[in-house]
């Protein structure tokens, strides 16, 4: 760095400080938390991408992934629990123009918010949907949630989980999302290229992001730190881009046991709102 | 991989103020029909809903219409999806509605709470049938006006209106809209199944004889607005989405920047506001009416179906002699309790509701230190007839105690 530029950008001046509303920061989240490490490669995918400032929608639910709102300098809307996808869908389909990205927990997504999922990704809505996996419920202290890996320990399975948890991926490919992925918050930069790539993209889209909760999920399991759960991820991680969709099943994550990770779905559908712009179409003209 | 692929942007249907396809002058209407067709046109143009009975006319009809005037209709997984879809809708700028009955009203409290807190312009129609739970899908209730009122946890004031025929319901819906609007406030039109399944003569004027109201916008450049600054009048101008401003929505305790501040100074701030926008502003909504009252010494009060069973009650008991009037309060919540107050020889109110006893609470709690209030009603299922809300009004009085 040149003397120059150190006038032009004092160092502790973060490079997307424009992008930020920067006069919120430092954010709520704990030391080692890999959320912040998430938002940033979105808001690259978003240069990258030369989606317009004014263009980008950010919605988030509840929990601490949904906090992104009030750091990315977009406009946001922080909603309720569970339902970030369905607000989505309403701003998204009355302006198209709008770039929406829904981005929230597991928790917030695949429990309170599962059906919403499950029927964005079957009409084939035109959003981004972003998932932070931190296998547990952060924000309320650690408890057990539907991405906890079975036998895993939360506050509310202290004996080990009994259930067993969802494969995000699987589902949204079952259900028919056009985009799907699955990296850690080790992968910086593929992380980075995959928002990139698919924030311009058309249909649903859903990018999940193994994320390290050291005070929560890490401590409970005896991961540790933020730093070791990364460590974790990079011996465990296997990178297997476009896994057939009848591999997508061997996805599952198990505790101690290789994380698959990658593209798995890349693939084209007639989205709601080319299919709706028909029937607009129809109704039209049938009654003229 | 990294070529996105290109797709024909479709024109904008929304937002564009279409209405080739006016359905204008004198139609035959049941009351869930001529709700939707105020909805259009009222310039509604999304509607996300759930099929219930019996509001279930509301979305078909909807789903009709609403492509052929460019709009767009949307079924939801459940009334959670359908009542927050339309919150996202109405952030854009377009005006947008869902319909329901009580089980799906219940569903709705979660984000009606947010769309209070957060300020979102938006109509929630509620065809009220018999509960409590699945109740009596198919016929009437008015068993929903406490949850109107206080259906979603916290403090916040609601605005409900409640129409007695087809063609009310037409111009309450454009009425509830203008409401939202201004006020920026989810605004609640509470039917009933009665209402919502006759057929009468409804006339649909030509577009712009009623006038439509927009909602305050941010017309200050983005470095000096403020999400959630009110104007004089309590209400903060709005910025859309897109339009630059990154605003800042959230359903947490917050600033007038929008950012969270969970402390009791700010909520302290913030929800009295929201409580005196709408107390301080009754003249945008309130709406009253008022039958053979001036020299009444026995009032009705009714609203709905009920209302028109009042009328007749009020007719029958002045040809019997009677000094009957009645009031009917259009917009119910919040209930016009000045204009109850004024009615200066009143002594005995008949508080007639579909329900168990409801409205008559706050009735009471207005009149009961000069008049006695006496409440008629039944658990749902049945229309109160003229007869029983006479018989009631001729009862004797208590004797005071």
């Amino acid at each position: 760095m040149t003397a120059n530029a150190e006038v032009a950008l004092p160092p502790e001046l973060h490079p997307y400080d424009h992008l930020l509303r920067s006069a919120d920061l430092p954010t709520i989240w704990c030391p080692g938390c890999g959320i912040g490490t998430a938002v940033g490669a979105l808001i690259y995918g978003f240069e990258q991408a030369g989606v317009p400032k004014e263009k980008r929608v950010i919605v988030g639910g509840i929990g601490c992934s949904s906090r992104i709102v009030f750091y990315a300098k977009t406009d946001a809307y922080h909603t309720t629990h569970g339902r970030t996808i369905p607000f989505a869908t309403g701003l998204k389909l009355c302006n198209p123009s709008l770039n929406v990205v829904a981005f929230a927990g597991d928790g917030d997504l695949f429990a309170i918010g599962g059906n919403h999922f499950i029927h964005a990704a079957r009409r084939n809505m035109d959003i981004l949907v972003v998932c932070i996996n931190n296998f547990n419920y952060g924000m309320t202290g650690g408890q057990g949630g539907p991405t906890t890996p079975a036998g895993a320990l939360s506050t509310t399975t202290p004996y080990g989980n009994p259930e067993f948890p969802f494969n995000l991926p699987n589902l949204a490919w079952a259900t028919g999302a056009t985009y799907v992925a699955r990296w850690t918050t080790l992968d910086v930069r593929r992380l980075r290229n995959t928002f990139a790539d698919v924030v311009n993209r058309h249909g649903f889209r859903f990018v999940e992001i193994l994320t390290p909760c050291p005070v929560s999920f890490g401590k409970t399991n005896k991961i540790g730190s933020g730093v070791e759960e990364m460590e974790y991820y990079q011996a465990l991680e296997v990178l297997k881009s476009r896994v057939e969709s009848t591999e997508i099943t061997k996805t599952d994550i198990e505790l101690g046991k290789p994380i698959v990770v990658g593209t798995f779905v890349d693939r084209e559908r007639e989205t709601f709102r080319e299919r709706y712009v028909r029937v607009v179409a129809k109704a039209r003209g049938s009654k003229s | 991989m990294s070529e996105a692929r290109s797709v024909t942007e479709p024109p904008n249907l929304i937002l564009s103020p279409v209405w080739d396809r006016p359905r204008t002058g004198t139609q035959f209407l049941s009351g869930d029909h001529a709700c939707a067709e105020g909805a259009l046109y009222a310039g509604c143009r999304f509607f996300a809903g759930y099929p219930i009975t019996p509001a279930t006319e509301i979305a078909e009809r909807l789903a009709e219409r609403l492509p052929e005037v460019g709009g767009q209709y949307i079924q939801m997984e459940d009334e959670i999806a359908s009542m927050i879809a339309i919150l996202g809708a109405s952030v854009t700028g377009a005006k947008s509605m869902t319909a329901t009955s009580g089980p799906g009203f219940s569903l709705m409290m979660e984000n009606l709470g947010l769309a209070y807190m957060m300020e979102v312009p938006t109509v929630v129609v509620d065809v009220q049938r018999g509960g409590p739970s699945t109740g009596l899908p198919t016929t009437v209730g008015q068993q929903d006006m406490m949850q109107a009122r206080f259906g979603p946890h916290g403090d916040f004031t609601s605005i409900s209106l409640s129409p007695q025929s087809p063609q009310e319901a037409f111009n309450l819906t454009i009425h509830a809209f203008n409401v939202a609007e201004r006020l920026r406030t989810p605004v609640l039109l509470m039917m009933d199944e009665v209402v919502g399944h006759m057929h009468e003569r409804v006339v649909i004027p030509p577009p712009g004889e009623i006038p439509l109201v927009a909602r305050p916008r941010a017309t200050v450049p983005p470095e000096e607005y403020h999400t959630y600054r009110p104007g004089p009048d309590l209400v903060p101008p709005m910025a859309l989405a897109g339009e630059g401003y990154s605003v800042l929505f959230t359903g947490l305790t917050h600033d007038e920047d929008g950012r969270p501040v969970t402390t009791y100074a700010a909520q302290k701030v913030l929800v009295p506001r929201l409580r005196d926008k709408i107390l301080k502003n009754r003249d945008v909504y309130e709406r009253l009416g008022l039958y053979k009252t001036e020299d009444a010494t026995t009032l009705v009060v009714a609203y709905g179906i009920t209302a028109r069973s009042a009328r007749r009650a009020v007719d029958l008991g002045r040809e019997k002699g009677l000094a009957l009037g009645l009031f009917r309060p259009i917009s119910v919540w919040p209930f016009p309790a000045e204009q109850l107050r004024s009615l200066k020889n009143v002594t005995k109110i008949v508080v007639a509701e579909i329900n168990l006893g409801q409205v008559v609470l706050e009735v009471r709690r207005i009149a009961g230190p000069y008049a006695e209030v006496v409440h008629v009603g039944n658990p749902g299922g049945q229309v109160i007839s003229p007869e029983t809300i006479l018989e009631a009004c001729m009862s004797p009085r208590r004797a005071k105690p």
